[in-house]
């Protein structure tokens, strides 16, 4: 059932022009800014050189470049779990989820994991370029293996953020919005604050990225996304099953 | 499916639900057999919509954590097992649950295997259900392209094509032109005979028309619950309108033996009533035989069930402000 529903998910992701589109475009952002940063590490290579321990093209190329993913995520998460819910009960699809033979668990696990996919694809070229680089040079496997890590959990917590504030609202715009001003709201949180050991750092999921950006496994991380994650979808069931009791 | 299924596919006890102050739906107990149509009639906001949710599990009872009310689908209750029952259901709200960017083929292939049927059997649901709706030249076509007469036909395909036990219809032929009422009314006449069906409407021709039983509902009630060809004869008036192109004077018609009243409507056209038991039809033809008053016309006179709706919801009203 899960599987159906997030199929159903990419299904309709896939029929519509604008998400080839977004596809499309941010590819090319991501080339362009994957090119660029090459040629800048291109250019300073000879000074490289000549240090003692010189880092490798992975440190200089592929971690920034997961950092500026994992921030576009940010704005780019929203517009897609806009949809997720709040475009459902728009067009009052969801009574068809709902008097369907599945419990609220179903359908927010099954969308949560349509989108997942989705941007896992999406990501899926960016890695792919950085892999390219493998035919030049020796990549630091372990480093490239926790950003993509880091990644994942990442896009899984912002999903299941904007796959709740989906579900409290019949407009997707508001949805999007909504989304939008909580990551952002985090993000600021974490880089308003100035001391280095200050609780606000905590609560961004981006600010438990760095450590995976910087190939530092740490599993306190790790159990944040999780736990992250795994709040936020239990609202949204929690809000499906008020959508009942409250009409 | 069971092989043996219950005769009973879809009773509901003391349904209630308020939205803060407004009492939607009140006390309302519903009970379907295989092979049913049932009608729930009533005007805009008398608590139709809100009954069909209750009944599909889009919206729970007010008292639906005591034992107050029960919803039971071929016996499995809904409030408890709520996964199990609806197997059993097919629904199509208000406005057709359509995901506009899908095929009619995707998107009848997610309904069918979203109600739990296996994916070697729904090719030929598939294709049964396009062919019952009259969507076999649609299939391949992107819902939102359809007109909205054909996404009404998707709606329903989208409930019929899992053979739920019970089909939950909210107004299904609104927004239609007459050649499709006519399609979709003998549908859900087909269904029928093989299914449970309950359906929502505001229209007393369409009760007349494919339901086997009525019940109407006025303000969050049900206040009349019957057959509707009874319903038809409720409050019916025994009598025919008789029109003779050569007529004699009214005193010679009231003189017929069982006429207890005449009207004239025009100059050749005659309302006449007469008592329950009594037939004079039979009299009064041999009379215009042998006299040459050229029968023209005779009808009898029906109560439409607009009177009778008229007639009851009147009624209820009556009494209510009795009570005040």
């Amino acid at each position: 059932m899960i599987r159906l529903l997030a199929m159903r998910e990419l299904r309709s992701l896939f029929a519509m022009p604008s998400t080839w589109f977004i596809l499309a475009a941010l590819q090319f952002i991501f080339a362009w800014f994957f090119l660029a940063r090459l040629e800048a590490f291109l250019g300073i290579q000879p000074q490289l050189a000549q240090l003692a321990n010189p880092p490798g093209v992975t440190n200089t190329v592929a971690a920034p470049m997961f950092n500026t993913v994992a921030l576009l995520l940010m704005m780019l998460v929203p517009l897609f779990t806009m949809r997720l819910i709040a475009e459902e009960r728009r067009n009052q699809t969801l009574s068809l989820l709902l008097s369907a033979p599945l419990s609220d668990l179903h359908i927010v696990v099954g969308k949560f994991l349509g989108l997942l996919i989705f941007l896992v694809v999406l990501m899926t070229g960016v890695v792919l370029m950085l892999y390219s680089l493998a035919l030049g040079t020796a990549l630091d496997h372990g480093l490239l293996l926790s950003n993509i890590l880091g990644l994942l959990l990442l896009t899984a917590s912002y999903i299941a953020l904007g796959l709740y504030i989906s579900a409290l609202t019949a407009q997707p715009i508001i949805a999007a919005i909504g989304a939008l001003a909580v990551l952002l709201g985090l993000w600021l949180a974490d880089i308003g604050a100035a001391a280095e050991n200050s609780p606000w750092h905590s609560i961004s999921p981006l600010h438990h990225f760095q450590n995976f950006n910087d190939g530092l496994l740490d599993s306190s991380d790790a159990a944040f996304f999780v736990l992250f994650t795994t709040v936020f979808l239990l609202l949204a069931i929690r809000r499906l099953h008020n959508n009942r009791v409250s009409g | 499916m069971p092989n043996i299924t219950p005769e009973i596919t879809l009773s509901a006890r003391n349904l209630t639900r308020r939205f803060g102050k407004l009492r939607a739906v009140h006390n309302v107990s519903l009970e379907l057999k295989r092979g049913e149509v049932l009608g729930l009639l009533g005007h805009n906001g008398a608590g139709k919509t809100t009954t069909l949710q209750m009944l599909t599990g889009c919206l729970l009872p007010d008292n639906a954590e005591k034992d107050e009310c029960s919803i039971e689908i071929c016996g499995i209750s809904l409030l408890r097992k709520p996964v199990l029952a609806k197997a059993h259901l097919g629904y199509l709200p208000e406005s057709p649950p359509l995901y506009r960017e899908l095929s009619v083929n995707d998107y009848l292939t997610f309904a069918a295997r979203l109600r739990g049927m296996k994916a070697a059997d729904v090719p030929v649901a598939l294709a049964q259900a396009l062919q019952r709706c009259g969507l076999e030249a649609a299939g391949k076509k992107i819902i939102g392209t359809l007109s909205r007469g054909y996404q009404q036909r998707v709606g329903i395909a989208q409930a019929i094509i899992h053979r739920p036990a019970v089909i939950v219809l909210d107004e299904p032929t609104v927004g239609l032109d007459p050649a499709q009422i006519r399609d979709i009314r003998s549908l859900i006449r087909e269904l029928g005979d093989s299914h449970s069906v309950i359906l929502s409407t505001h229209l007393l021709s369409e009760v007349e028309s494919v339901c086997d039983r009525v019940e109407i509902m006025q303000r969050g009630k049900l206040i009349y619950g019957d057959t509707s060809a009874h319903m038809q004869q409720h409050g019916s008036v025994s009598g025919f309108i008789i029109g003779l192109h050569n007529p004699p004077p009214m005193s010679v018609l009231e003189g017929i033996a069982g006429i207890s009243h005449v009207e004239q409507l025009s100059a050749t056209q005659f309302r006449v009533l007469h008592g329950a038991d009594q037939n004079p039809k039979a009299a009064l033809l041999t009379l215009a035989e042998q006299q040459g008053w050229q029968l023209e016309q005779l009808t009898p006179l029906q109560a439409t069930l607009e009177d009778v709706f008229v007639r009851i919801t009147d009624a209820e009203t009556a009494v209510m402000e009795e009570k005040q």
